[in-house]
């Protein structure tokens, strides 16, 4: 399944890069929401794959059964998801507020400091 | 000798506050501690002409080899009497020519850093600390020559000077660190037993060639004089200071100080005394043509940096002695020289020599201090000057390279020197008196001390020239040799070749004077090649360097949001993924597929919805498509053992969605603006990234696994935390502070989203939005 991950991971990047080379301000957006997506995917690849095994404690023992998935990468994504999601917020927000006041996602138009 | 480096830095701190009380006795006040300290060192003489020195050390960087340690032998002890005999008279004559200027006190304050920093580098024994002192003159130097500082010419002429002797020494800083490497010590007393392991050193022409940089940009040396006629925008106690008796001449110390380490050598021979003697002819020339006062000394003080640098470069035991006995004959007539100078253009209103004239008579200490200066500097017994010329021709016979050329170009110096002599002293003072801007009288008694004093000390010295001053040059010729010597000075060699050749010298000086209208009007079409010369180099170089700045802060900072990701984006890929590829040979895992259907569906969705995203037209499609993405990954989560993960990438998904579609219709559409080309380019960067990041998990996943972290927190989940879900202990427990913080940056999204939506409900009552589309 590596293999097919490191694919998927590989083409997140590309799509995430492309549109975030685009000029429309939305395109931009969504090519962070593809970064993000394609970071989190390769940091959990990182952290080697384990079938259906997570690291949970039985109830009548101290430690998890190995093998079972490392926790840190998990931990590690947790955080970067919800972080990801509050930037996210910002960003669509505040997109939505700077086309209102300037009338245009270009960014080629967005140079000047001036509206 | 710590505290008496020390302090002049802590005057300079209170020389403003001081100047707010005292006003016009604070250049007395002032010159207390200069005064004192030049007893101070006036009371090691004994002692170093006995051959002992003094050291003091405060550990500093002990693990790179720096320490401000401080040692006073012959040598350093003649520059910090200099140093601090020459301040102390610079600082009450400062007090006299800018009196009731504003920014007196600001003066003071400098002067004393400087006397501080150079007292320090003469000092130092360690090369860190030399250096660090080195560019402290350098600065303070910098702040001075620009103490004017609404005007534009002091404002340039300061920058000049910072770049020209900075930029030398960052070039000594480089070759002090080789230095060190060759000879084993950063300490200059060890290194003086180590002189024939770093001549012998690989790296020892490359050190030359810094070190001597440094030295020549400092002590303004062809082809880098050309900073110090331009330092002369500063007034003229800082003139006198700086650019003639002391900072010019620690390029000289430096020499000096490394001859015993690294001179006789060929290499040192040739490249010191050539360049030696070439400035000393071209400054002598220039000079030859100058009218104004200040830069017929400023050029003539070129000439005599040259003699200086020529003499330690021959480097025989006459030279060296040569070398100290002009080094002092010079700071007393030169510093005289520059203060009656100062005082002719602070009394008269011009520097101009031409209006100059017959003002003996208004101006008689001021006078009498320029002639008798003027004797020592044309070489005219009984003073000093004429003894060091002596020992100057002398030493030129007897050179041990070219000597025929260099006793040439030492008598056309010396020619040039008798000329400008006559022309510094003989034309304001006597003759047809004229009308200057101001009527000329006397200057106040603060301006007579310096000129007076250090006149009369060049006579005083010539004439009892082993009473005052034998101790101190063999002292200091002693250290710059290496070995102890006695020295003998006389003002009667007996009828000899030498004093033909004085004679000869002073015969022609005296043509030289006579015919300089000649001299100027050769002068003036001589003017067209200097066009050409050093200060032209160093302005097509500054507006080069302010050119390739200009191209390319106008190619990296285009103000395209694309261009700047580029820029990153190649940066990553260009140089990383060069390294990263020259090192690491990705290997496909040798362990069989093992895959199921569900797995291959669930990366062919995810990789499907990716594309549609990219390719999409339609807002609604992309953000569906782009949801898409998400809920596919959180499949994969779950399938991998983390279902926390799949959990929270579910929730936060499902809000964006929602998110987006809240405000789709207030969103622009898609638009495609860039063209094809543009398009291509981009799909050809971002498969570039995505191969090397496909490269990069295979990379990595090939390497075998090590998380000690996993086995830790397993460990200790349920016996520390008392929690069985590892995940959840790590975020509230082990790694607890990091939730916090990423709980604030929430608050801190939420709040600004709060804050955009109500800026617009607020400006939509007085300023309706656009046609949103």
């Amino acid at each position: 399944m590596i293999i097919v991950l490191a694919f998927v991971i590989g083409g997140l990047y590309a799509a995430a890069v492309y549109m975030m080379l685009r000029r429309s301000l939305v395109k931009l957006i969504f090519g962070l929401i593809l970064l993000g997506h394609a970071s989190n995917l390769l940091i959990f690849t990182a952290g080697r794959l384990v079938r259906s095994r997570p690291p949970i404690v039985p109830e009548n023992a101290l430690v998890p059964v190995e093998p079972f998935a490392d926790p840190v990468p998990q931990a590690l994504i947790l955080t970067a998801i919800v972080i990801g999601f509050g930037v996210q917020a910002f960003a669509i927000v505040l997109l939505k507020r700077a086309y209102q006041v300037v009338g245009t996602d270009d960014l080629d138009q967005l140079k000047s400091t001036d509206s | 000798m710590l505290t008496a480096v020390v302090s002049g830095f802590v005057l300079a701190l209170l020389a403003p506050w001081l100047y707010r009380i005292a006003r016009g006795a604070a250049g007395w006040l002032l010159s207390l501690l200069p005064a004192a300290l030049f007893v101070y060192f006036a009371a090691f003489i004994p002692q170093i002409a006995s051959g002992r020195t003094a050291a003091a050390s405060l550990p500093w960087v002990p693990a790179l080899g720096v320490n401000l340690s401080f040692y006073l032998d012959g040598l350093s002890l003649a520059f910090a009497l200099l140093i601090t005999g020459i301040g102390a008279l610079i600082i009450i004559y400062a007090g006299g020519y800018l009196a009731g200027d504003a920014h007196l006190g600001r003066l003071y304050a400098f002067l004393l850093m400087f006397m501080a920093s150079m007292l320090g580098l003469v000092l130092a024994d360690n090369l860190i600390t030399l250096f660090i002192f080195w560019e402290l003159t350098g600065v303070s130097s910098y702040l001075l020559i620009g103490f004017d500082h609404q005007r534009d010419e002091a404002r340039a002429a300061a920058l000049q000077a910072l770049l020209v002797t900075g930029l030398g020494g960052l070039a000594m800083l480089a070759g002090f660190v080789m230095l060190g490497i060759a000879g084993g010590s950063l300490d200059l007393t060890t290194l003086l037993g180590r002189g024939d392991a770093v001549k012998s050193h690989t790296l020892y022409p490359a050190i030359l060639v810094l070190v001597l940089l440094g030295a020549f940009t400092k002590s303004a040396q062809f082809p880098f004089h050309f900073w110090l006629p331009g330092a002369m925008e500063a007034p003229a106690p800082v003139s006198a200071y700086l650019h003639s008796a002391t900072m010019v001449k620690a390029g000289i110390y430096l020499l000096a100080r490394l001859a015993p380490i690294m001179g006789g050598a060929e290499l040192w021979q040739y490249s010191v005394t050539v360049a030696g003697a070439v400035t000393m002819l071209v400054g002598a020339a220039i000079a030859l043509a100058q009218t104004d006062l200040k830069r017929i000394l400023a050029f003539s003080t070129v000439s005599a940096l040259g003699t200086l640098t020529m003499l330690i470069g021959i480097g025989t035991t006459p030279a060296i002695i040569a070398a100290m006995t002009l080094l002092l004959a010079h700071s007393f007539y030169k510093g005289a020289l520059f203060l009656a100078s100062g005082s002719l253009d602070h009394e008269t209103g011009t520097r101009e020599v031409n209006e100059l004239g017959g003002l003996l008579r208004a101006m008689p200490v001021t006078g009498a201090a320029t002639i008798a200066a003027a004797l020592s500097m044309a070489g005219i017994p009984p003073l000093l000057g004429f003894i060091s010329k002596e020992l100057l021709y002398e030493s030129l016979l007897h050179a041990p390279i070219i000597e025929e050329v260099l006793t040439v170009a030492g008598v056309l110096a010396g020619v040039a020197m008798a000329a400008l002599a006559g022309v510094v002293a003989i034309k304001p003072f006597f003759g047809e008196k004229t009308e200057t801007p101001k009527s000329a009288h006397e200057a106040p008694a603060s301006m007579l001390l310096g000129p007076a004093l250090l006149a009369t000390l060049g006579l005083a010295a010539g004439l009892l020239p082993n009473a005052l001053g034998a101790s101190l040059v063999a002292a200091a010729a002693g250290a710059a040799l290496g070995a102890p010597i006695e020295v003998k000075l006389s003002l009667w060699h007996g009828f000899n070749f030498v004093l033909l050749l004085s004679a000869a010298t002073l015969a022609a000086g005296s043509a030289a004077y006579l015919m300089r209208r000649k001299i100027y009007r050769l002068g003036e079409s001589m003017q067209r090649v200097s066009q050409w010369g050093p200060s032209r180099w160093y302005r097509s170089t500054l507006d080069g360097v302010l050119s390739i700045a200009d191209m390319q802060t106008r190619v990296l900072q285009s103000g395209y949001m694309r261009f700047y990701l580029l820029i990153v984006i190649a940066a990553t890929l260009g140089p990383a993924g060069y390294i990263f590829w020259s090192r690491v040979r990705p290997a496909m895992p040798q362990a069989p597929m093992d895959l199921r259907f569900y797995e291959w569906l669930v990366a062919a969705v995810i990789l499907g919805a990716a594309i549609a995203t990219v390719k999409s037209t339609s807002r609604l499609t992309a953000v569906a498509t782009l949801g898409v993405v998400g809920f596919g990954i959180a499949l994969i989560y779950i399938l991998y053992g983390a279902p926390d993960l799949a959990k929270t990438q579910f929730a936060i998904e499902t809000l964006t969605v929602v998110l987006f579609v809240l405000v789709l219709y207030r969103l622009p559409r898609f638009t495609k603006y860039s063209e094809k080309p543009a398009r291509m380019r981009d799909l050809a960067v971002a498969l570039g990234v995505g191969g090397m990041m496909t490269t990069l998990v295979l990379a990595v996943t090939a390497i075998p696994r090590e998380s000690r972290l996993a086995g830790y927190f397993a460990e200790h989940s349920v016996a520390t935390a008392k929690g069985r879900n590892i995940v959840n202990v790590i975020l509230v427990d082990f790694r607890g502070l990091d939730t916090l913080g990423e709980i604030t940056v929430l608050s801190v999204a939420a709040i600004g989203v709060f804050a955009l939506l109500r800026l617009r409900s607020s400006q939509q009552k007085s300023d309706p939005p656009g046609d949103a589309q």
